[in-house]
């Protein structure tokens, strides 16, 4: 329970000392009296406690939980808009203050935000997922239809996680499309142009890597097909060229590496299932954290900004 | 016309991401040149009138003097994000409520399927490999556009349009973006869902999927046009003709560069290396079109061929 300000002054709470005042009598009579003062003192406790508890649920962000919890005012003040916002984990890497027209939808098209969101969306239910499968051979298209059939929701979870990757692709895909045609990775973000591009390979592959652990004849054929083609690796790939030259053969070239054998079996199965569900999102969530990163440090979101006229422009001078 | 396989490749469920890039792929490229030639007219008008162009807040949205340039993000901005978050949720559990994921027979090594086909977003890649060996498609491909998209930032020299939507002052490179998003990646992907059926054989969309089929393609490489036979002949005479294309090519690159005034001023700002980089991805990008045209026009499988690699 919250405890209030009215504590703070130290007084211990009325009819604490009812001891002391029947301790001089005796017998029926004092007894009785004893009681009333106990009955007394217990109402007093009762009815103060009662006061606390209607303060604490009129006014809890009055309540030293509130504020150990929240820290900051949430009124309607500039200054705590902008702490709300600044002193939250969760929302910190905002700024306090926005371009006008940054908010609009027309600008950014709101792809970049959702592309995380889905993300987000992802992990969760593929969380979920990986309570109930296992990457075998023997057992994983087992978990699939156990999933479908049995699992509470697990049909609702496994579509959400299928859709969810495509959404994640496509949402990807057009926000590369918008910071484009709004030059947006020029001066100075450039290298956070780098950072979207290696996300979006990321994305891809984490979609590609999930793709083969249903264990069905689409993910197994998709997978074989795709993989094929590392086979053709120039130099390192044992049909790629000057691959048999340098002594690659099905069973030590980069196809094999990335398949743990020379077929897609149980070994490509668990490297799949580990490269999607662990190393990948690893190594997407450090990048999409410098990518955030950078766009703050590098001015926040480049627009809508003024136009500059092609008179403008000053020449510069060449090395 | 066969309204029953059309039904059946539009409503794979794999497919209906294809279904929706056909739709939001063209809605967004209408909305973002809507907003470039908005803005372009602007630009017009304050470049016509430099007097304007002193006072104006150089934006197409409504700014009146005392209106605030920035707003708080608490609640302008997240209460956009919660809404976005709220409608992605619907959208993605409505999605998943009424279409199922797709999971077909357990997977059997013996049974190929036909046709085979890798994930719709590698789906471009893959049907590069009817004009391309696969170290080619499937691999030197992808390292060129993860590394071509990389050095964008570093080879456009033109500062303008940094923060908007514009069309003409950055013309080329807005066009080379689109020819590379949405001609050679987009409408590959949708050729390679929607249009290849067994055998990886062009069917167009109402067409029945005949397993049967049999086209007879008579392919021929270049040099054995030409009646060149020696092993090492072939090798030169390949390696003359690629160096040729590079050259016309790069001579053609060059032309479209400089263009205009405005394309050579830009052009001036360009260092060697950055000129020589922009080259190399333009010519490789336009060799992807060149190497379909002279496959389906006149039957040409390979130009330059080697005992080692083909192309």
């Amino acid at each position: 329970m919250a405890d209030t300000k009215g504590n703070t002054d130290g007084k211990p709470p009325a009819g604490s000392g009812n001891g002391a005042a029947g301790g001089n009598g005796g017998g029926n009579g004092a007894a009785s009296g004893k009681l009333a003062a106990v009955m007394a003192g217990a109402k007093a406790v009762q009815a103060k406690a009662a006061e606390e508890l209607k303060e604490t649920i009129k006014a809890p962000e009055k309540t030293d939980v509130w504020k150990s919890v929240l820290r900051v005012k949430h009124d309607e003040t500039p200054r705590s808009r902008a702490l709300g916002v600044l002193s939250n984990v969760f929302l910190h890497l905002h700024p306090a203050k926005i371009n006008r027209d940054a908010v609009a939808y027309n600008y950014t098209w709101g792809m970049g935000g959702m592309t995380f969101y889905v993300y987000i969306t992802l992990v969760f239910t593929g969380t979920l997922l990986m309570f109930y499968y296992h990457p075998s051979k023997v057992v994983a298209f087992r978990d699939i239809l156990y999933l479908e059939n049995d699992v509470p929701f697990g049909k609702l979870l496994r579509n959400m996680h299928r859709w969810g990757a495509h959404l994640m692709v496509i949402m990807v895909e057009l926000h590369m499309f918008r910071v484009f045609l709004t030059g947006s990775y020029k001066k100075p973000r450039e290298f956070n142009w780098v950072v979207g591009v290696l996300l979006l390979v990321l994305t891809l592959l984490l979609s590609f890597t999930g793709y083969l652990l249903p264990d069905d004849q689409l993910g197994f054929w998709a997978v074989t097909v795709g993989t094929n083609m590392a086979r053709a690796t120039p130099l390192l790939g044992n049909q790629g060229p000057f691959g048999p030259q340098l002594g690659m053969t099905p069973f030590n070239d980069v196809r094999f590496g990335l398949l743990g054998g020379s077929i897609v079996d149980s070994n490509a199965l668990l490297r799949a299932y580990i490269w999607h569900c662990v190393a990948i999102p690893i190594i997407a969530s450090a990048f999409m954290v410098v990518h955030f990163w950078r766009v703050r440090k590098d001015g926040g979101i480049s627009g809508p900004s003024p136009v500059v006229l092609a008179s403008e422009i000053k020449d510069v001078k060449k090395l | 016309m066969d309204f029953h396989q059309l039904w059946t490749i539009l409503s794979t469920p794999d497919n209906v991401p294809i279904v929706l890039l056909l739709f939001v792929v063209p809605f967004y490229t209408w909305y973002a040149m809507r907003q470039a030639f908005a803005n372009d007219r602007l630009i017009a008008e304050l470049e016509a009138n430099p007097e304007m162009a002193k006072t104006h807040h150089r934006k197409v949205q409504a700014w009146k003097p005392g209106w605030a340039r920035e707003v708080h993000v608490w609640p302008y901005l997240l209460r956009i994000e919660f809404l976005a978050a709220i409608i992605v949720t619907v959208i993605l559990m409505v999605w998943s409520i009424t279409l199922n994921a797709p999971l077909e027979e357990p997977s059997n090594p013996t049974l190929t399927m036909n046709p085979a086909k890798a994930p719709w977003y590698f789906l471009g890649l893959q049907e590069m490999l009817v004009y391309f060996d696969p170290w080619m498609a499937g691999v030197v491909m992808p390292s060129l556009i993860i590394v071509g998209l990389i050095v964008i930032p570093y080879i456009d020299t033109n500062p303008l349009g940094s923060g908007y939507y514009t069309y003409k002052q950055r013309k080329f490179s807005i066009l080379t973006f689109i020819f590379g998003f949405i001609v050679l990646w987009v409408s590959m992907i949708v050729i390679g869902t929607l249009i290849r059926g067994p055998g990886w054989m062009w069917f167009w969309p109402g067409t029945t999927w005949d397993h049967n089929r049999l086209i007879f393609e008579v392919n021929r490489d270049l040099p054995d046009i030409f009646g060149i036979t020696g092993r090492v002949a072939k090798i030169i005479f390949g390696a003359i003709v690629t160096g040729l294309y590079g050259v016309g090519a790069g001579v053609l690159m060059h032309k479209l560069i400089t263009w205009t005034p405005f394309n050579r001023k830009i052009y001036a700002r360009m260092s060697v290396l950055q000129y020589v980089v922009m080259q190399t991805f333009l010519i490789i990008m336009l060799a992807l079109p060149v190497k379909i045209l002279i496959r389906l026009l006149f039957r040409i499988k390979y130009i330059w061929v080697t005992p080692w690699f083909n192309i």
